[in-house]
């Protein structure tokens, strides 16, 4: 009786030991796939599209001929959107953060305040399209201009800028503001010569991912006005643009191979540009790790 | 002493000002998010209400029949579109991304966790556009063609697939966070009664996580149902109900994009409709991220 319980346990115990083998495998190769993807999107794009980089590449406008195609005003476009969605996106982002973790009394608007906030933020980026394009675009008669999609972009990047800055700013420990507020600091002062500084790494590298977010944004930029095909670069805030996230869907839409080579070129551009953000933040958040170690 | 306190109390005083004038502009730069809102409503409901006085509220929402040339504009069509890659991105994301959570949270030592979930971020981080040429270069001449020769370039389930991977890491990362605030005694106390890693997984943490889970999915979709670009790229332009994968479809976001990419004039039946669809949209992922939100709640009064 006693063996037959024994063996009986056993051989559940094999089964068991078996079947723990086939989870953990599946769970690992579940893991894997969405790295291979990654991997597979990379390899495919690059060996697409790294033979077609060079400087006329870079330096040449749009062309309906694929030879002489170049991405030279849709870069400067991505720049430019770059350089205004942070000069816009930034101080207000920051702002709202510093009201809301710092001053923010608890009631009713706060609270409105916030839901709204996380709210925004999972508003799909195509219904920030429409809005630039009823507001921006149409009421306020700005066309199809940089500013028009500078400012759709900043509204769409705000609850996230507002959101990581927050985390940043909480991530202070209380003990500072306190300290501060001790030895005869305002509230203003406590937060601006004692909270900021420690927060500021933090915030840089929300901010920055934010706005990676936003330049491979394409849709928004669609909807809101900008150009496929422009035979000039901006170079003020109500010239007609185009951006490299435009570019490339106007490529891929093309059928010819060329074309599709010339998306892959462009798409490594654009990856570039993102590397090249998510690095800088990167190199921020070490330096402040070990400083503060 | 006297003199100090006075001339602390000065010193304030003076400064109160500017206190409050800073104060002020913080607000301001909160509260514009809530004029943000204002105008997306906005935005939204005025073009949507004049487009709802050419087309019969009945006719555009009971209908299935989506041709804007002839003036039919029954968006069932598109929610089709739409509700279809999203299920189908979320039996792609779901399994794996829970899987994936499951194996980072419960099984994979830290210093692995510490290299693949930044590599998960970056594929989160890839802008949709580039997953569009993905399906069309990649996903459905190597994988549905080697499969079905007969696959169309434009089709609903590369852009599926795609949709699937980019929402992903959402999936994995949100339903990670839940599994990891189970408390750990929870894990011990199962443990103790012998119980094996698999069930652990399986019996304690997960259903103890399971509103997170829950709620990680339900995000995971409106970010499916939101997605525009991979969409409008594999999927092509055919609004139709068509439940063969390898068939062209078209969702109510690469409608909007066809059209405002394009010229429509403003103030057009075919301009209205995009702000209907952008309406209808609107609404749709509020509902999916309130009932995400509910799910979170009821989670983190758990633990």
């Amino acid at each position: 009786m006693a063996t037959v319980a024994t063996s009986l346990r056993r051989h559940s115990n094999v089964r068991e030991q078996l079947s723990e083998r086939v989870v953990a495998v599946f769970l690992v190769g579940a893991t894997l796939v969405g790295l291979l993807a990654l991997v597979v999107l990379l390899v495919t794009v690059a060996r697409s599209g790294a033979g077609q980089i060079d400087v006329p590449f870079l330096r040449n406008f749009a062309s309906r001929i694929p030879e002489r195609a170049g991405i030279w005003p849709p870069l400067v476009g991505t720049l430019w959107l770059m350089g205004l969605v942070t000069l816009f996106s930034f101080p207000v982002g920051v702002g709202a953060a510093i009201y809301l973790e710092e001053f923010a009394p608890k009631n009713r608007i706060t609270s409105v305040i916030e839901t709204n906030i996380a709210n925004l933020a999972a508003v799909p980026s195509i219904i920030y399209g429409l809005l630039g394009l009823a507001v921006f675009y149409r009421a306020l008669e700005m066309g199809r201009s940089l500013l028009t999609g500078a400012l759709t972009l900043t509204l769409l990047v705000l609850p996230v800028i507002i959101i990581s800055s927050r985390e940043a700013l909480r991530a202070v420990p209380r003990s500072h503001r306190l300290g501060a507020m001790a030895l005869g600091a305002t509230k203003l002062e406590a937060v601006y010569k004692t909270v900021l500084p420690s927060a500021v790494p933090g915030i840089m590298t929300g901010t920055i991912l934010g706005l990676s977010r936003a330049i491979g944004e394409t849709a928004p930029l669609l909807v809101a006005g900008a150009a496929a095909f422009v035979a000039f670069t901006p170079d003020n805030l109500l010239d007609a643009y185009s951006a490299l996230p435009v570019q490339i869907f106007d490529w891929v839409r093309r059928p010819q191979p060329e074309f599709q080579a010339l998306a892959a070129a462009a798409i490594l551009v654009l990856l570039g540009v993102l590397l090249t953000m998510n690095s800088i933040a990167i190199l921020i958040r070490n330096r402040y790790d070990r400083k503060t170690r | 002493m006297q003199a100090t306190a006075t001339r602390t109390g000065l010193r304030s005083q003076r400064k109160r000002p500017v206190q409050r004038l800073v104060r002020v502009a913080l607000f301001l730069c909160a509260g514009l998010s809530v004029m943000v809102t204002g105008g997306i409503i906005y935005a939204l409901a005025a073009d949507t209400i004049s487009f709802f006085k050419d087309v019969e509220p009945a006719s555009f929402f009971l209908s299935a029949d989506w041709a804007p040339q002839s003036g039919d504009f029954g968006v069932l069509e598109l929610v089709f579109g739409t509700a279809i890659i999203s299920l189908g991105a979320m039996l792609v994301a779901g399994p794996l991304g829970v899987a994936t959570a499951i194996y980072l949270s419960e099984y994979a030592n830290p210093r692995v966790r510490k290299v693949i979930k930044p590599i998960l971020e970056v594929l989160a981080g890839v802008p949709t556009v580039v997953f569009g040429y993905f399906a069309l270069n990649f996903v459905t001449p190597s994988l549905l063609r080697a499969v079905y020769p007969g696959c169309g370039i434009f089709n609903w389930a590369s852009a599926a697939i795609v949709v699937g991977l980019f929402i992903l890491p959402t999936v994995a990362s949100l339903s990670e966070d839940a599994m990891r605030s189970v408390p750990t005694s929870l894990r011990h106390g199962a443990y103790g009664l012998g119980a094996s890693k698999l069930r652990v997984s399986a019996r304690v943490v997960a259903p103890a996580a399971l509103s997170g889970i829950v709620a990680a999915i339900i995000l995971g979709m409106s970010r499916a149902v939101g997605e525009t670009m991979a969409v409008a790229i594999a999927a092509g332009a055919t609004p139709q109900i068509a439940v063969n994968p390898c068939e062209s479809i078209q969702t109510m976001t690469a409608y909007i994009v066809q059209v405002a990419g394009g010229e429509a004039s403003t103030g057009s039946i075919q301009y209205g409709s995009i702000f209907a669809l952008g309406s209808t949209l609107f609404l749709i992922t509020l509902a999916l991220n309130y009932v995400s939100i509910r799910f979170v709640k009821r989670f983190r009064e758990a633990y």
